[in-house]
């Protein structure tokens, strides 16, 4: 089940149109990608953090959202400074931490951080039917939209089918354990499920169908057009903008 | 013979599912009349489902014609205007609910005959208050109880006004509570209907004739009986086996 944690609250960003929203993260996002100097990407990760505040978000939430992603990093800080090129730094025997290795770990571990924390004060702070209308306002195909849409609709309808079978096999006595008999269970069990999402695909379109559906993208709801998204647009690009050409003249 | 109110008159109608030699539907004939309230009991894979499907198009017959307001029906093109006339409830509500949220759910049918967005939340908002779900117009879709979904679900169906309504057997899976409930709104609705059942006691409270099917053919009231037989016997609550 996608819970939607973030998505009830008043602050200035929940009331900020999903277009603009979509928009100002994928800018943020690209250009903290694409920053080389962990100088500047500090500044990204400042105005993440400053997005986070502005979004009123609890601080112990957002960090336990961010937990897969500590544990992705602490891989790269066990790997990276071992078996990078360069300067070294630190020498035990054979191990050798070279500053290079450091340095990169360093730049991954704030980049991904501030992207991140972009997206959370951004985009999870809208249900994912305003996603879907901010998709579909800014352009994007109407079946991908769908797309989307669906996933976020029958995601719930097949785990909840997958965990009816899984019991079903539990109760006849199945204990799940590294056998053969365990994968070709596991095995059925999923082609199961793809026999099951696509019989239910059908059934849907057949109900589209049924109520008069014709491939066109409806949405309900509305964004008045607000002196405060424009304002919040113009920030974030003159942010993002000021940084690249800081990076590109000065550094 | 002319049928002025006739809604719906399948006429011959034969139907098997590919790579299968036995017909579900085998000449079979059936009509709904304007104000009809027809109830249909048969075994599981008689072919009520397919039935139904028949008559919204989606299921195309190997041989027959259908006829729904008077007009012969026969390819996909035919079918697109009259479908926003004939209201389906499909057997399991999440087929039917499939938009994120129970307004954008309800309201998809109206927007889909070209009604504006207001027009269209304005009948979505009508068809919900007509159920009592008004409660639930934010609601997340995904996150209704059974019954919610159904109601929902009927909702949607009755939100683009239709002039008669096919139900798959609208109380599978429904506490007593829901099935109450439907009992009041059926009775309560001016269209005609045409539900399929198990329960004969949701189909005796909501329709005035019960028809049943056998062999891909429909039996009607004039043919079949359905009634509840209730009798004492000697073996008290102990199991035993009638003879």
């Amino acid at each position: 089940m996608i819970e939607e944690k973030f998505v009830s609250g008043h602050s200035l960003i929940h009331q900020l149109d999903p277009k603009i929203r979509i928009l100002a993260a994928s800018v943020l996002s690209v250009s903290t990608a694409l920053c080389d100097h962990v100088s500047i990407t500090w500044f990204y990760l400042g105005i993440a953090i400053f997005l986070i505040v502005l979004s009123q978000l609890s601080p112990v939430e957002v960090v336990k959202r961010l937990k897969p992603l500590f544990f992705f990093l602490l891989m790269i800080w066990i790997i990276l400074p071992l078996t990078f090129e360069g300067e070294i730094l630190y020498q035990y025997h054979l191990l050798k931490i070279t500053g290079p290795g450091v340095i990169l770990c360093l730049k991954i571990t704030i980049k991904s951080i501030a992207i991140l924390l972009i997206f959370t004060a951004l985009i999870a702070t809208m249900t994912v039917a305003s996603l879907g209308n901010g998709f579909h306002r800014l352009n994007v195909p109407d079946k991908l939209v769908f797309l989307l849409l669906m996933c976020y609709r029958y995601i719930a309808v097949i785990e909840e089918e997958y965990k009816r079978l899984l019991r079903a096999a539990k109760f006849r006595g199945f204990q799940p354990g590294t056998n053969l008999h365990s994968y070709k269970t596991f095995a059925y069990l999923a082609g199961m499920l793809f026999v099951r999402a696509s019989l239910r695909a059908e059934r849907v379109h057949q109900a589209m169908l049924c109520r008069g559906f014709n491939r066109k993208f409806h949405t309900l709801d509305v964004y008045p057009s607000n002196r405060l998204n424009s304002i919040f647009l113009i920030g974030v690009f003159t942010a993002s903008l000021s940084l690249v050409i800081f990076e590109i003249i000065w550094i | 013979m002319t049928h002025i109110s006739s809604i719906i008159r399948l006429e011959d109608i034969c139907y098997a599912y590919p790579g299968s030699n036995t017909k579900v539907l085998d000449h079979l004939n059936l009509e709904i009349v304007k104000g009809n309230r027809i109830g249909m009991m048969a075994p599981n894979g008689s072919g009520k489902t397919t039935l139904l499907h028949t008559i919204m198009g989606l299921c195309k017959p190997d041989s027959g014609t259908i006829k729904i307001f008077g007009k012969t029906l026969e390819n996909e093109k035919d079918f697109l205007p009259v479908r926003s006339k004939i209201g389906l409830l499909f057997q399991d509500s999440d087929d039917q609910l499939f938009c994120p949220t129970v307004m954008e759910d309800v309201a998809f049918g109206p927007l889909n005959l070209g009604f504006s967005r207001s027009e269209a939340i304005d009948m979505a908002k009508t068809a919900l208050h007509g159920l009592d779900m008004q409660m639930f117009e934010q609601s997340v879709t995904h996150r209704l109880s059974g019954g919610q979904k159904k109601l929902v679900a009927l909702a949607a169906v009755l939100a683009m006004k239709p002039e008669v309504l096919l139900l798959d057997e609208p109380t599978a899976g429904l506490d007593h509570k829901v099935k109450e409930k439907l009992i009041h709104i059926l009775n309560n609705l001016d269209i005609s209907y045409f539900v399929i059942s198990h329960e004969f006691d949701f189909i005796s409270a909501v329709t005035d004739r019960v028809y049943s099917m056998e062999n891909g053919r429909i039996l009607t009231d004039d043919e079949i009986h359905i009634h509840r037989h209730e009798h004492v016997h000697k073996h008290g609550k102990h199991p035993h086996i009638h003879k």
